[in-house]
């Protein structure tokens, strides 16, 4: 399926979870500290990182820490 | 120098350091030791898996209070999901708040901020808003619930110092929140004067990263704050407009040839 993720088409498999997508985008960061996911500009918490599915089309947005600030 | 409370926390360093425009994050770490900073901003952005190390490790491995801001956002809306995302990513319900109106300024969008900064305070967050060195503004930041207000010294990154000191002096003497100077210091007698019109710290990066030698600056700030509070607090002499001795007249020897 279809989805953009951080401003970027992918192909993704069908009922991808938002915990399965982060594992693939932000190896090493899986545990979530740090990470932060917003789908269709809606917060997911972490705690349901691995029961929500992704669904065709949406927009997802996966955010780390940077350097930052003044 | 006396400890200052903020959001609820009393803190020994009144110097705040932003974490952007280091040039390697250990230039970044090593300035931060030296500040003496007890708390630090981080941004959150997209993921970038070709970045050289993490910084929330560089952070953590730091142990700092971590501030994320919502840099780069110019709508209520963009700020408070920023905000929201933050509280995820790093555990904290505090935030540095900043609505920016427009990028050749990057001055505070005010109403933006205003509903940014209203909505955030009821959804339980410790809201530390950048704003513009308008008492005004700073007073309507302060009725609706944030934990302090942060105005600007001069435009960010400009390194232009305390523009309008007698603004600032105005928003100090008026809150009722602790006062953070945030942004437009370049160099450490700038923090100095901020600190001397009493306020309660700065809030600075760019002065820091972009000194030849990161490092040192970050100590002279550090010794800059502190002795502009020291002086804040001991209350500096009245000003005059003519000389007026401090050696006693009395007793000065009269000195007559022959």
């Amino acid at each position: 399926m279809r989805l953009f993720v951080n401003g970027e088409t992918r192909d993704l498999p069908d009922a991808i979870t938002i915990a399965q997508l982060v594992a693939r985008e932000a190896p090493g960061l899986e545990s979530g500290r740090g990470v932060a996911v917003a789908v269709d500009a809606e917060v997911i918490p972490r705690s349901e990182w691995h029961d929500t599915t992704l669904e065709p089309g949406q927009t997802v947005e996966v955010l780390a820490a940077m350097q930052g600030g003044a | 120098m006396s400890e200052f409370e903020l959001g609820g926390r009393r803190w020994g360093s009144r110097l705040i350091m932003g974490t952007g425009g280091f040039r390697s994050l250990r230039a970044m770490e090593e300035a931060i030791e030296a500040s003496g900073a007890e708390i630090v901003t981080v941004a959150l952005r997209r993921i970038d898996l070709n970045a050289s190390g993490s910084v929330i490790d560089s952070l953590r491995r730091a142990e700092r209070f971590l501030l994320p801001n919502t840099a780069g956002c110019y709508t209520a809306h963009d700020a408070v999901l920023t905000a929201r995302l933050a509280r995820e990513a790093f555990d904290t319900d505090w935030v540095k708040l900043e609505v920016i109106g427009d990028d050749r300024t990057l001055y505070p969008d005010p109403t933006e901020l205003l509903d940014a900064a209203v909505t955030l305070v009821a959804d339980g967050f410790v809201v530390l808003p950048y704003t513009n060195d308008d008492p005004i503004l700073a007073r309507r930041l302060e009725e609706v619930g944030c934990a302090a207000v942060m105005p600007l010294g001069a435009p960010i990154g400009s390194g232009m110092g305390i523009r309008n000191p007698y603004n600032l002096s105005i928003i100090v003497e008026r809150a009722g929140v602790p006062v953070i100077c945030d942004a437009g210091v370049g160099t450490a007698s700038d923090a100095a004067i901020a600190m001397e019109l009493g306020c309660d710290g700065v809030l600075m990066a760019s002065a820091i990263a972009r000194a030849r030698d990161p490092v040192k600056m970050a100590s002279a700030m550090r010794s800059a704050i502190e002795a502009g509070r020291l002086a804040y607090e001991a209350g500096r002499m009245p000003r005059k407009l003519h000389a007026e001795a401090s050696t006693p007249i009395g007793g000065t020897a009269e000195f007559r040839a022959g």
